[in-house]
């Protein structure tokens, strides 16, 4: 069918998709440690109708040819990790990374998983666990009978315990971090999969070789800015409306030709 | 049979043509660095006997459209935005140096600096490679620095200058991968007074409402193209006609 059309057509596709990405950003703008898409895109190969520098005579050469791109395409969707802003909650269970890094989190199928979103909770068993009810690797057990657990920047996890002066240790938290976080894979629940595109995951002490350290009593909020979408969204709608009134028309052009001859 | 039946119909399936590309820079409205396509009907006489009345209309790709793009902010440290004329000169698919100018790069697992098509970008001496880092940086002529993994901010490397250059525009071509090449075949000279912004990205430079009365107007002519088929169909009736009476 005409090459027109279906230009447009993966314009519409693009812009689609490009939609689809927004509305996911839009939807997350309280989700912590969210961190925002978008939609990289990319023109299609070029198909060339007349190859330019042929021979029009025995000695010229045409100077232009024809070459007819063929629409656009969306090549990834690209996460953007620049930090959100911390929101102070006082509860000594959440966490937020101050700069590079991620929590580890093992998986029901024993796989690990990595999150920013530093909202922890006590399970029944007294282990650190996310919201999901995963538990926070290395595994943290708070005794029963403690009365106030602190986390150190660290990662050094503390509790007061009835009766006793001075707090126990019961743990260290790590983060990990990849060459390539982009690369990581989003599976929901605020949790991200290792990839080959971003790199095998590098275990740390908070604070040392380039992570980030933790901020008790906070949490790291979304970094999707609401303007900056909703100026997504009027361009890509006005792209849309622009590719499906490029279809209209080209219809318009095959409807004369069926129309008059 | 008469011959405008054949020009007209040669006018109708070039400015198709042309609506394809028209069509082909509007779904390229949002992409990062394009470069709008521009074309032009040229004409081309058929020599022959009797009147010379015989020219046809070719649709040709003219080139691109120079014009810059307008700089959207990112806040993505390797995101970066060509400030006025030039281009990053990255590997294309065919181990050739080729030019682009979106910026929006990223660094794969084994440390290459990629750009978002995942073609690696040259610096001043091959590709480039990016160690481990906490926090990198692009200088706006293009040099890499980087606090390296597990040291401290006080410590910072280069790593490389990507190249950026400049070459004349009229021996920039565009390959059938979308990416530019010099018409000579030679690799251009990089160029200092090339700025980058690093945190920024160039939108595309589609015109849309350029795009939009040029597809109306591709559109109407198409329309003249048909009318004028129409009319070559009636005047052959006429002539049918005409002659059966006789």
């Amino acid at each position: 069918m005409n090459p027109a059309l279906w230009a447009a057509k993966t314009g519409l596709d693009a812009q689609q998709t490009r939609m689809t990405v927004t509305a996911n950003n839009l939807a997350n703008v309280n989700t912590n440690g969210f961190k925002k898409g978008r939609a990289v895109f990319e023109d299609l190969l070029y198909q060339n109708v007349k190859q330019p520098g042929g021979n029009t005579s025995q000695d010229t050469l045409a100077p232009s040819g024809l070459t007819l791109g063929t629409g656009v395409k969306v090549v990834a969707t690209e996460r953007t990790y620049t930090e959100g802003s911390l929101l102070q909650t006082g509860n000594s269970l959440d966490l937020a990374v101050q700069g590079r890094g991620f929590f580890q989190i093992l998986l029901p199928d024993g796989t690990l998983g990595y999150t920013r979103d530093g909202a922890f909770q006590m399970s029944p068993q007294g282990q650190l666990v996310t919201s999901s009810g995963y538990v926070v690797q290395p595994g943290i057990s708070i005794p029963q009978g403690a009365q106030n657990v602190t986390i150190g920047q660290d990662g050094v996890v503390s509790v007061q315990q009835a009766g006793q002066s001075a707090p126990t240790q019961v743990g260290t938290l790590q983060l990990v971090d990849f060459i390539n976080p982009a690369g990581l894979q989003p599976r929901g629940e605020n949790i991200l999969t290792e990839t080959a595109a971003s790199g095998p995951a590098q275990t740390g002490t908070p604070g040392l070789n380039g992570l980030g350290t933790l901020s008790s009593g906070a949490l790291e909020s979304s970094n999707v800015n609401v303007v900056e979408e909703l100026v997504n969204m009027i361009e890509t709608q006005r792209a849309y409306e622009m590719n499906s009134k490029a279809i209209s028309t080209t219809d318009q052009m095959l409807q004369y030709v069926n129309n008059n001859l | 049979m008469d011959k405008l039946l054949y020009i007209a119909m040669s006018g109708a399936k070039e400015t198709m043509l042309a609506q394809t590309a028209n069509n082909h820079n509007l779904a390229n409205a949002s992409t990062t660095g394009f470069r709008a396509d521009l074309s032009a009907f040229q004409s081309r006489a058929v020599a022959g006997p009797g009147f010379a009345s015989r020219v046809y209309a070719t649709d040709a790709t003219t080139g691109w459209d120079a014009t810059n793009g307008a700089q959207v902010s990112t806040g993505n440290d390797l995101d970066l935005a060509i400030q006025g004329d030039g281009f990053l000169a990255v590997q294309g698919t065919d181990g050739r140096e080729a030019y682009t100018r979106a910026g929006n790069l990223h660094v794969d697992p084994n440390g290459q600096l990629l750009t978002g098509t995942g073609d690696p970008v040259l610096g001043d001496g091959g590709p480039i490679s990016v160690p481990p880092y906490t926090s990198l940086t692009v200088a706006a002529d293009g040099t890499i620095s980087i606090v390296p993994l597990g040291q401290s901010a006080a410590t910072t490397a280069t790593v490389g200058r990507i190249k950026l250059v400049n070459p004349d525009k009229s021996l920039v071509e565009r390959g059938t991968d979308g990416l530019f090449r010099l018409s000579t075949g030679a690799d251009a000279e990089p160029d200092a007074n090339v700025r980058v912004a690093s945190g920024a990205l160039e939108s595309s430079n589609v015109n849309t409402a350029d795009a939009m009365v040029n597809m109306i107007e591709l559109a109407r002519h198409f329309d003249l193209q048909v009318k004028a088929m129409h009319t070559a169909e009636e005047d052959a009736n006429s002539a049918t006609q005409l002659l059966r009476m006789g």
